[in-house]
């Protein structure tokens, strides 16, 4: 063998241990983490990846709210058991955010009807390309579009219809426009509707109203511990269109987002009220006379948390899984999408919490669970962030997925004793 | 030469004497140029919205960089700052779901943001005059 031919091997199969070295370091997804967690990347560039959900076989299905090579629903596997989904294929023709497991059928919403299909004994969907229609015509106004889904135990399927405003003005988002009289959008959005899951082409006169006064909710899951729904609503903004009381500065820090235990007839206070983080109280909205203190005495609940204004919780987890210490045991975990309306503040969010609870009650405080999905120390503009968490899933392992609409990026976060 | 030195150093202190309240005067003129001017407006008016960087919100506010509409037709850009916008504009490929509300601004006022915008974030595009305003929004129905 001459010297030349000695020295290409080494130069190719240096080239190769470079490749192999970053392609594992790609796999590491950089979070800050509590200790004995580690995240890893285990799907990429898959689009705008909103809500997520995982098979008892471990495979995912990804909702895209834009159609990816003309479709809406990615199915992810892990053929070779690595850890990594390396298998993807596509189905559905309509982009959206919710999807769904429940009693072997998938479902799947667009912005203004939901789906379902029939999963075959490995959870993979039988007819990709004939999803049943089990609800259509719900109000999609460009504004908070969006229809979460999730089930309860008794063949019921809820789903957040979002306002069409920021705050039910006569001309929405338009300097000191006073709120129309009894928000007549109320009665088609702005809340949680129920409706069965198993009856095809329900509309509005099939459902109820099941809570109102919900602005708009991203992030939602059923809680099997107390076998309640729980919702996170995404609080209004702008409130320094009413600058004799509200400056720049107040403005991005209220009002809270704030968590809502939701029976049947749970009303969340939007557009009247909005929740003062800061003097732990429900204030009247200034469309409607408020003064940014003025207390609202209407009708209407208190959040069970509430949280830094304007960081958009897109994800609601409650954790049922045996792989996380004790702490985490039936606790929620909340993806906050990440602000841009707190300008001329740094811009907050972009990251994952955890709230302790029992018994369907927060035992403490929120925490940052899982940070470093900007890849950027601080955000002012809302592009500086790299990755923007949105959905959540749990594993059958007990891993935690995490899913980012921005790059399409899919995490998985899990604990080594 | 005793002379002449002091006459070198006179020269010197009015000098920069002259060129440092030329500075002064610069940084006067700094102040009222459409782009300075737009730039307040950018950021009371249209920030919260379109972002420090000009790049909006994926999915919500779209982004004013090199778009048809901030590079295009005057007449649509006063119309759009006139009236609001909601129809849903597609920028490469994505859509936005808020409502832009129409923005109680002078004509001097349009004219210098629209200047400043067509003029900040990689934009580059003729400035827009107070007079080219009024004469648009006369137009407008
Ligand atoms: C409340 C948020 C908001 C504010 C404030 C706002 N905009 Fe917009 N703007 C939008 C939205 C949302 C759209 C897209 C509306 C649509 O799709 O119909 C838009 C569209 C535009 C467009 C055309 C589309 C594009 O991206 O090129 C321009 C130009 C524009 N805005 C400029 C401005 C300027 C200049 C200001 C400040 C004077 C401003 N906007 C204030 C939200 C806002």
């Amino acid at each position: 063998m001459n010297m030349k031919y000695n020295k290409l091997i080494l130069g190719f199969s240096l080239l190769l241990l470079g490749y192999s070295c970053s392609k594992a370091q790609s796999n590491d997804a950089h979070l800050t983490l509590p200790q004995g967690f580690k995240a890893t990347i285990v799907a990429n560039d898959l689009g705008r990846a909103r809500h997520i959900a995982v098979t008892p076989e471990g495979d995912m299905y990804v909702k895209l709210n834009r159609l990816k090579d003309g479709k809406g629903i990615v199915y992810l596997q892990d053929t070779n058991h690595d850890g990594i989904f390396e298998k993807q294929t596509s189905f559905g023709d309509y982009s959206g955010t919710g999807i769904y497991l429940k009693n072997g059928y998938l479902y799947a919403s667009s912005d203004n009807s939901v789906y379902r299909y029939k999963l075959n004994a490995q959870n993979q969907v039988i007819h990709p390309d004939q999803p049943e229609k089990i609800i259509e015509g719900l109000i999609n106004r460009r504004q908070h579009e969006s229809k979460s889904i999730v089930l309860d135990n008794a063949g019921y399927i809820y789903v957040n219809i979002g306002a069409y405003s920021n705050s039910c003005q006569e001309k929405d988002r338009q300097n000191e426009s006073m709120g129309i009289p009894g928000c007549p959008l109320l009665d088609s959005a702005g809340g949680i509707w129920r409706f069965n899951a198993d009856k095809l082409n329900q509309t509005y006169g099939d459902g109820i109203r099941y809570a109102t006064g919900f602005r708009n909710v991203v992030g939602l899951d059923w809680n099997q511990q107390d076998n309640s729904l729980y919702v996170m609503q995404h609080g209004r903004d702008q409130l320094t269109m009413f600058p004799k009381y509200y400056d720049n500065e107040k403005s991005a820090q209220l009002p809270a987002e704030t968590m809502y235990k939701v029976v049947e007839g749970t009303n969340g206070g939007w557009p009247y009220s909005y929740y003062d983080q800061f003097q732990h109280k429900k204030i009247l909205s200034p469309e409607y006379g408020g003064d940014s203190e003025k207390e609202y005495k209407g009708k209407a609940d208190d959040p069970i948390m509430a949280f830094p204004a304007h960081m958009a919780p897109n994800g609601l987890l409650f954790y049922t899984g045996n792989q996380f210490p004790e702490k985490y045991k039936n606790g929620a975990f909340i993806a906050f999408h990440g602000s841009w309306n707190r300008a001329p503040l740094p811009q907050e969010g972009y990251y994952v919490v955890f709230v302790p609870f029992k018994d369907g009650k927060p035992t403490g405080d929120w925490e940052v669970f899982a940070n470093g999905f900007a890849g950027v120390s601080q955000v002012s503009s809302s592009r500086d962030a790299e990755h923007r968490p949105c959905g959540l899933a749990q594993g059958p392992d007990g891993s935690l997925y995490v899913s980012d609409d921005s790059k399409g990026t899919i995490y998985k976060i899990s604990y080594q004793k | 030469m005793k002379y002449l030195l002091l006459l070198f150093a006179v020269s010197i202190a009015a000098l920069s004497f002259s060129s440092f309240s030329e500075k002064k005067v610069v940084s006067f003129q700094q102040k009222s140029t459409p782009m300075t001017r737009g730039k307040v407006i950018y950021t009371q008016y249209c920030l919260p919205c379109h972002q420090a960087d000009g790049g909006g919100v994926l999915h919500l506010n779209p982004p004013l960089i090199k778009t048809s509409y901030v590079l295009g037709s005057k007449v649509t850009l006063v119309e759009i700052l006139t009236k609001g916008l909601n129809k849903g504009v597609e920028i490469d490929g994505d859509s936005y779901t808020n409502p832009m509300p129409a923005q109680n601004l002078t004509d001097q006022q349009v004219a210098d943001v629209l200047t400043f915008v067509r003029n900040s974030f990689g934009n580059k595009a003729s400035a827009v005059s107070a007079a080219e305003v009024k004469a648009i929004r006369a137009k407008l129905k």
